[in-house]
């Protein structure tokens, strides 16, 4: 097809890195906060009924949200296939904890009020909490491992391989800087989650989801501030020290790359990208002071702008490596040689274009018409009730 | 290539894909009569099917849920489980899997929730309108799917790139409209549509044998009789569009399913009965029905279908040709694709038998140096083991045909005889509940088993498309699908039940309501009521 031509495979490839930029972070704002309020469930809710307040906010979005990542593995898989096949299989056992996770939760939902009974509600409440808290600190741990490399190589095929013992590779995911990550992440969709409760509810629920958000707020910040300053002075960074391949085919087998220096040139190389970080700040610290002082609409933005900011600035800090290998650094995955043929990256460019505006709209619509605080009474009288 | 992680992974592959299309079928058939019933509801203002509508919306929900919650599962596995699969062709398989994702799944996925919530924020043909969104959002899911699944059978449209080492795109349009997915894609949803239809008729049947609920219970059977013999039809007649595709791209799995040893006189025939005997490489006790096999598969008294023992030795000169596209590539590889034409021009002439060179490192690293021996071998091994195939492909295509009678049935029955079913009928339709299930697994596990050697049909291997693990990585994730898995079935199961057994419980006075006065109308007593002046 000569159409594919119009755009070139370089230029692509940069919208395919904003576009996956667009899916992750659209997943965070929307699935974010239900998996905050599930990690928050236990703390908001005391009561049955004060429980079912907090999982009916959700209740009608999680299945729409959840698309959000369902699309993100799919998008990867179209437009970074060996980020997916290096990525998936390298975390194999983290990736089953989300999944295990993501299968409960939508049961929990569906679920947990069909039948009465404490041990049943209480089952699946948990079942909510692990699918909301596990997920949310995974992310962030893996986020950690990408920013330090992961151990995996490419042999001439470009076949991914892992050596190692499979136990042992799993337990070192959990290093330090990984689980600072981690607490990034889940305090950080705490909050947002928070955020959420505060817009949705009112009464003991809102007021509980207040005080505990704004102390997810407080640690979100703390804590990314000082991940911020580990990778600056502890964390090595990663370079091509070869011609960029910027119009290449997808091999990352034809570039060189050096494991050294540190991230944060990326600073020095693009000033202006320090207005991600800058705007991660802003926003959870605004929206932290939104909580404390009970803001409902402008609470949630500030957090959705926090989250922006943060994922935002692990990519940007990063671009234009996506997944460095820590032991063969010339496997590393980068946007130049990591992505889809132009063929592919200009069909599923021209489908996103199409019916990404038409996903807004009916998201949009569907949320117009859920407007509006959940109450008791509403839960009691609706059948369908979660 | 340790086989047993290969083994494994297809084991997990297979339990994980087969769960999930446990909930698969129901979701795309009843989504589609839910909307029916609520188009009925909305074009009649009936609260009965009102009632209908929200009674089955609800085990539309249960059974949803499930759907989804493993269809994650499947989206994920490619990359844990199959990498070098992913890497191998990802860039065509993701991108049908990306798009099911834009285009049906978000639509779906928005509106369930609205489908449910919904009830009291939007007007009764918005909400109608919904329902018939989530429906569409279901079936171009499948659409899409199936074209994924189309390709791993038929891999139109890509392209071998040295360089990469992988499949490239080059024709999305041949990926789309490959003939195999579109057939695949009217077999599957028409086969979901039938299942939707046996449950529907067997939960109303037994209300009706209890005595229970007896408007709901009629009306439903008259609704699932028409959708399901129109879909029983259509699934037979797609089906056989499918073996005709099969004839042209997938000749080993024909002879498989055919248990047909040795290519015959045209037209061959078609083997009814027999006990497949894959070391002697004959069928004993077979039943013969001339001819056929010939006319379903080339659709001409003169059309070939060739023997698995012929097709061996096809895929043996295969394997040589594949060889030399091997040597070629790691020279264009080396020079990074600045190797002189020659070389060239025999690697394009070569690269579509590429993949069976790979079939020698299961015996070789270096399929180069393969022995004639360990070529015979590779040769044998494109051979699936038969006698599983012959008769899941006979025991699914006799239930197919057998829904078509049961539907007809009802149908007359429903139409013609004012709805009075017999009661050994409506027994009959409570037994045959799990027969559409059992069908449907038996017609994937045709299509999937049959396919094998190969994740991609005469492309990649499956022993090569699996991810590096050990075996303890395997085990973990195994034993905990199969305790999730177990889990969440029993719980499904329990709650199914539990709402069967309680009836809709939606409505239910105004349903009576509205009831007393359509049967006092019909009884003519309504004639003493005086109406408001209109």
């Amino acid at each position: 097809m000569i159409l594919s031509e119009l755009i070139s495979l370089d230029v692509l490839r940069v919208i395919w890195w904003l576009l996956l930029g667009v899916l992750l972070i659209g997943f965070a704002l929307t699935d974010g906060f239900d998996l905050g309020v599930g990690a928050l469930l236990p703390f908001v809710g005391k009561t049955d009924t004060e429980r079912r307040v907090a999982i009916n906010t959700v209740g009608p979005v999680w299945e729409g949200n959840q698309v959000w990542f369902i699309l993100g593995g799919g998008a990867i898989f179209a437009a970074w296939p060996p980020l997916y096949a290096v990525s998936f299989s390298g975390f194999y056992l983290a990736m089953f904890a989300i999944l295990a996770a993501l299968i409960l939760r939508p049961v929990a939902f569906k679920y947990r009020s069909k039948r009465d009974g404490h041990a049943w509600r209480n089952g699946w409440d948990w079942a909510l909490f692990v699918g909301g808290a596990v997920p949310a600190l995974i992310f962030g741990v893996a986020v950690g491992n990408v920013l330090q490399g992961v151990p995996f190589q490419l042999n001439d095929m470009l076949m991914p391989l892992y050596p190692g013992n499979f136990f042992i590779k799993f337990i070192s995911l959990l290093n330090p800087f990984a689980l600072l990550a981690g607490v990034v992440s889940i305090s950080m969709l705490m909050m947002h989650g928070a955020a959420w409760l505060t817009l949705k509810t009112e009464g003991p629920v809102q007021l509980r989801a207040r005080a505990i958000g704004s102390v997810a707020g407080i640690v979100a910040f703390v804590t990314y501030i000082l991940a911020g300053v580990w990778l600056a002075f502890g964390i090595k960074g990663y370079a091509i020290t070869s011609v960029v391949p910027d119009n290449g085919p997808s091999n990352p087998l034809f570039s060189t790359v050096e494991h050294g220096g540190s991230w944060l040139s990326a600073y020095s190389d693009r000033p202006w990208i320090a207005i991600a970080p800058i705007l991660g700040l802003l926003g959870i610290a605004l929206a932290t002071l939104g909580l404390r002082a009970g803001r409902e609409g402008s609470t949630l933005l500030l957090s959705k702008l926090g989250i922006f900011g943060v994922i935002s600035s692990v990519g940007l800090t990063m671009f234009p490596f996506i997944l460095p290998s820590s032991i063969q650094p010339d496997a590393s995955l980068t946007v130049w040689d990591a992505s889809s043929s132009q063929q592919t990256l200009f069909v599923m460019l021209v489908v996103t274009l199409i019916f990404m505006p038409l996903i807004l709209a009916y998201t949009a619509w569907v949320y117009k018409v859920l407007w509006g605080k959940v109450t008791v009474e509403e839960i009691e009288s609706d059948s369908h009730s979660y | 290539m340790d086989i047993g992680i290969v083994d494994l992974s297809r084991l997990q592959f297979a339990m994980t894909v087969m769960y999930h299309f446990l909930f698969v079928p129901l979701t795309l058939g009843l989504s589609i009569i839910v909307a029916i019933m609520e188009t009925v509801y909305v074009m009649t203002n009936r609260p009965i099917w009102r009632q209908m509508t929200k009674f089955w919306a609800t085990l539309f929900g249960i059974n949803f849920v499930l759907g989804v919650a493993t269809g994650i599962t499947m989206e994920f596995q490619f990359g844990m489980n199959w990498s070098y699969y992913s890497h191998y062709v990802g860039d065509i398989f993701g991108a049908p899997l990306a798009i099911e994702g834009l285009m049906a799944f978000f639509m779906e996925a928005t509106f369930v929730g609205l489908m449910f919530f919904g009830w009291d924020k939007l007007s009764p043909v918005k909400h109608m309108v919904v329902t018939w969104l989530v429906a569409i959002g279901s079936n171009f899911s499948a659409l899409w799917i199936l074209i994924a699944n189309g390709w791993m059978q038929n891999p139109v449209g890509a392209a071998f790139n040295p360089l990469t080492m992988r499949m490239e795109m080059t024709s999305f349009f041949d990926v789309v409209f490959n003939p195999v997915a579109q057939a695949k894609f009217v077999h599957t949803v028409s086969a979901g549509y039938v299942t939707a239809a046996v449950f529907v008729m067997g939960v109303s049947a037994w209300y009706m044998l209890k005595g229970r609920h007896f408007e709901l219970a009629r009306r439903s059977i008259a609704v699932a009789a028409a959708f399901g013999l129109a879909s029983a039809l259509s699934v037979v007649i797609l089906g056989d569009e499918s073996g005709y595709e099969t004839t042209h791209n997938q000749k080993m799995k024909l002879a498989a399913m055919e248990a047909m040893w040795d290519t015959e006189p045209a037209p061959a025939s078609f083997t009814l009965f027999g006990i497949p005997d894959q070391e002697a490489r004959e069928t004993k006790y077979a039943v013969h029905i001339p001819w056929a096999m010939g006319l379903i598969g080339t659709r001409s008294l003169t059309g070939q279908i060739e023997g698995i023992n012929q097709l061996v030795e096809g895929s043996e000169e295969r394997i040589k040709k594949g060889i030399i596209a091997y040597d070629d590539l790691l020279k264009i590889r080396e020079a990074k694709g600045d190797v002189s034409p020659e070389v060239k021009a025999q690697f394009e002439e070569n690269v579509g038998d590429l993949g069976y060179a790979y079939l020698l490192m299961r015996y070789v690293d270096d399929p180069r140096t393969a022995t004639q021996e360990q070529i015979e071998q590779a040769a044998n091994d494109t051979v699936p083991t038969v006698w599983p195939i012959f008769w899941s492909f006979r025991i699914m295509v006799a239930l197919g045909f057998s829904f078509i009678a049961v539907m007809a049935y009802f149908f007359f029955i429903s139409n013609w005889r004012g709805m009075r079913y017999p009661r050994w009928a409506l027994h009959a339709a409570v037994w045959i509940i799990p027969t559409p299930w059992i069908a449907a697994e038996l017609g994937w596990f045709t299509a999937e088993f049959g396919r094998q050697p190969w994740t991609v049909d005469g492309v990649l291997p499956t022993a090569l498309s699996v991810s590096h693990l050990s075996v303890g990585d395997l085990l973990i994730t195994l034993a905990g699908f199969v305790a999730l898995y177990t889990v969440l079935f029993i719980i499904e199961m329990g709650l199914m039940i539990k709402f069967i057994k309680k009836g809709p419980y939606q409505d239910v006075e105004l349903t009576q309501d509205w009831q007393q006065r359509h049967e006092d109308r019909l009884s003519g007593r309504s004639s003493s009521v005086t109406m408001p002046a209109e």
